[in-house]
């Protein structure tokens, strides 16, 4: 894949994004709230990508750096009281950017004795630093603790959520498809054979997970400023699985895939929430004789997982090219 | 000094439960060089198959008795092991030659597709176990409480890991076990069955994880379709800890796991209970990947 205008087109995405953003007020809120999760999910799905599917490193923690960055970011508004929207703009994105950064250097602490394994073992250590992190958050008196957090500020419109989503595909494939970005690849198609030709396996595999873990913190800001209330069990493995999902279905390593994968997930819920009957409309389930597929979410989500693996372990929107032949 | 001694009990009950469960792991690992993540869950579906057992065995039996805890333990070992060796055959025995993280990943998939199908089938809510074995006091010398519980956790661990013991060493499907995971193409080329022998490792672990399953239903009576992921994983941290792929190590991790675990909770703070065993296990890959008792591996090109 070639991207030649790319600048061109990020800049026409965040254009898009600011004007649905000023119409924003003429869609349901429910909707809107959708909107938020996919673009929150897809941000999340494609820094994931970058670490999975790019380089080839199995992480299960990238809710842990979500957590780190939502946090940090509602702390950081919770000081301010109202105002003005230019003051609030300013705030939120220096929030955003807080959260992401410490997110970051969370991912070179976790990332630098980590990335030394490979595998099974560095998938169940990422899951063990993500679940520490939600341990630690759940200790915390300054943010809650179990009782969970609510922040205040309502921050989150589609001009933040669309404009983060468009930079985190911009950097993302810049990043993959430029000279530097090959090196990437090379890490995940043969270690060995990297570090034979004089890549420096180890700072390639750590900057995938500093910047996938930047993207999570700035991701889970945007939620922060959504849900509006935090509780270190929404950020629990779960939650990174539903992500590792995303990225599995998309296919790894294909960004597009992966985006698309994001939006059918999210909404998929949302689709089974409706079936099943929305909980505030009573009544409404005896019109919907399926409502018992909403108690099944989660089973439809774990067989789909197995089926694919089974059947397309290269993704579900995958058709180019084939994964590679993995050696015994 | 009392109450150190009461957190070494304590942690030495739980630690059998979660060697019982290590075991599971560390034998699917040794053969087929991945992580069974189902395991735990395996764990979860033999508690409840004893919740669902004992009242039929009270027909017959009287419960609590001893016999009736066998007998509901024995019927729930063969249940699981038949589950065990169906999720091998239907999951994972089509992607054996498939790379290494699309088995984990099934193994994710089978997990939450147990655990989901759990909450949908036997209800999200916590189940209180019935009494199956009866528990009375042992001994209450100078405020050091030992009930039966925790004896027969205890015992019963012992018994299951001999039993373990000889059939990897004594028996020829053992022997087999043992060959396979020394080199699965070489043992396949002398004429070992490897889809039986495999499919036997499979039933083996998850009958020691209903064991472990009933133990630790009897020793904490609610249970509930998630109850299976945090033993598993501190099950997993102990089979790392003891080197993958080695029995008796697993047996040490488990222990070990259980003892740091309940002297944790009991000395610094209840609520890091569950980050502990990730810590010990971030510990032990960054200071000796290969596990107390595992050997080292070099990778070959």
């Amino acid at each position: 894949m070639r991207f030649r205008h790319a600048k061109l087109v990020l800049l026409a995405a965040l254009g898009l994004s600011l004007l649905v953003s000023l119409a924003a007020d003429r869609i349901d809120p429910y909707v809107l709230f959708v909107l938020y999760n996919i673009g929150i999910y897809i941000i999340l799905a494609v820094s994931l990508n970058l670490i999975n599917g790019y380089t080839g490193q199995f992480s299960l923690g990238h809710a842990g750096f979500m957590a780190v960055g939502g946090y940090t970011a509602a702390v950081i508004t919770n000081q301010f009281g109202a105002l003005n929207p230019f003051a609030s703009g300013v705030l939120f994105f220096g929030a955003l950017l807080a959260g992401g950064l410490l997110a970051a250097v969370v991912g070179l602490l976790v990332g630098l004795p980590t990335l030394r394994l490979k595998g099974d073992y560095l998938a169940i250590v990422t899951l063990g630093f993500g679940e520490i992190i939600r341990v630690i958050f759940q200790n915390m008196d300054l943010v809650g603790g179990a009782r969970g957090l609510s922040v205040m500020h309502g921050y989150t419109n589609f001009f933040w959520t669309y404009g983060m989503v468009a930079v985190t595909v911009y950097v993302v494939l810049t990043l993959v498809h430029s000279t530097y970005g090959r090196g990437f690849i090379a890490v995940r198609d043969d270690e060995i054979a990297a570090e034979a030709m004089g890549i420096n396996t180890t700072k390639y595999k750590v900057t995938a997970f500093v910047v996938g873990a930047f993207f999570a913190g700035i991701a889970g800001g945007l939620y922060a400023h959504s849900t509006q209330f935090l509780t270190p069990g929404g950020f629990n493995f779960m939650q990174s699985i539903a992500i590792v999902v995303m990225v599995i279905l998309g296919g790894m390593g294909n960004t597009p895939g992966v985006i698309l994968a994001a939006i059918l997930l999210t909404l998929l819920p949302e689709g089974l929430r409706w079936v099943a009957g929305v909980e505030h409309l009573p009544g409404i389930a005896k019109m919907h004789p399926l409502g018992w597929i909403g108690d099944t979410r989660m089973i439809i989500y774990s067989l789909l997982l197995i089926v694919l693996m089974l059947t397309r372990p290269q993704g579900l929107f995958t058709w180019r090219r084939k994964i590679a032949e993995a050696a015994p | 000094m009392i109450e150190f001694l009461q957190q070494l009990i304590n942690g030495l009950a739980l630690g059998s439960i979660l060697a019982l469960i290590a075991i599971g792991y560390t034998m699917v690992y040794g053969i087929l060089r991945f992580i069974n993540f189902a395991h735990g869950d395996i764990f979860m579906l033999g508690a409840f198959s004893g919740f669902y057992l004992a009242p039929k065995i009270a027909a017959f039996l009287p419960t609590p008795s001893v016999g009736a805890g066998l007998v509901v333990m024995g019927i729930s070992m063969a249940i699981c092991a038949v589950i065990g060796v169906i999720i091998e055959r239907l999951a994972y025995r089509p992607l054996r030659r498939s790379p290494k993280l699309t088995m984990l990943i099934t193994a994710i998939g089978v997990s939450l597709f147990l655990e989901y199908t759990g909450q949908f089938v036997f209800g999200a809510a916590p189940k209180k176990f019935p009494d199956l074995i009866p528990v009375y006091p042992l001994t209450h010398i100078g405020g050091l409480n030992i009930n039966s519980n925790q004896v027969v956790v205890f015992g019963v661990t012992l018994l299951l890991l001999l039993a373990l013991r000889f059939v990897t060493l004594k028996t020829k499907i053992g022997t087999a076990m043992r060959a396979l995971s020394f080199n699965p193409e070489a043992a396949a080329l002398m004429g070992i069955n490897t889809d039986v022998v495999i499919s036997f490792t499979f039933a083996l672990g998850s009958a020691l994880a209903a064991a472990a399953g009933i133990l630790y239903a009897v020793s904490y009576p609610a249970i509930d379709p998630l109850m299976g992921i945090l033993p598993g994983l501190k099950a997993f941290v102990a089979a790392v800890l003891g080197g993958i792929g080695n029995l008796p190590g697993a047996a040490l991790g488990g222990i070990i796991i259980g003892v740091t675990e309940t002297l944790v909770s009991g000395y610094i703070s209840s609520t890091y209970r569950d980050a502990i065993a990730f810590g010990v296990l971030i510990l032990i890959l960054l200071i000796k990947p290969s596990g107390l008792m595992g050997k080292k591996e070099v990778e070959k090109v």
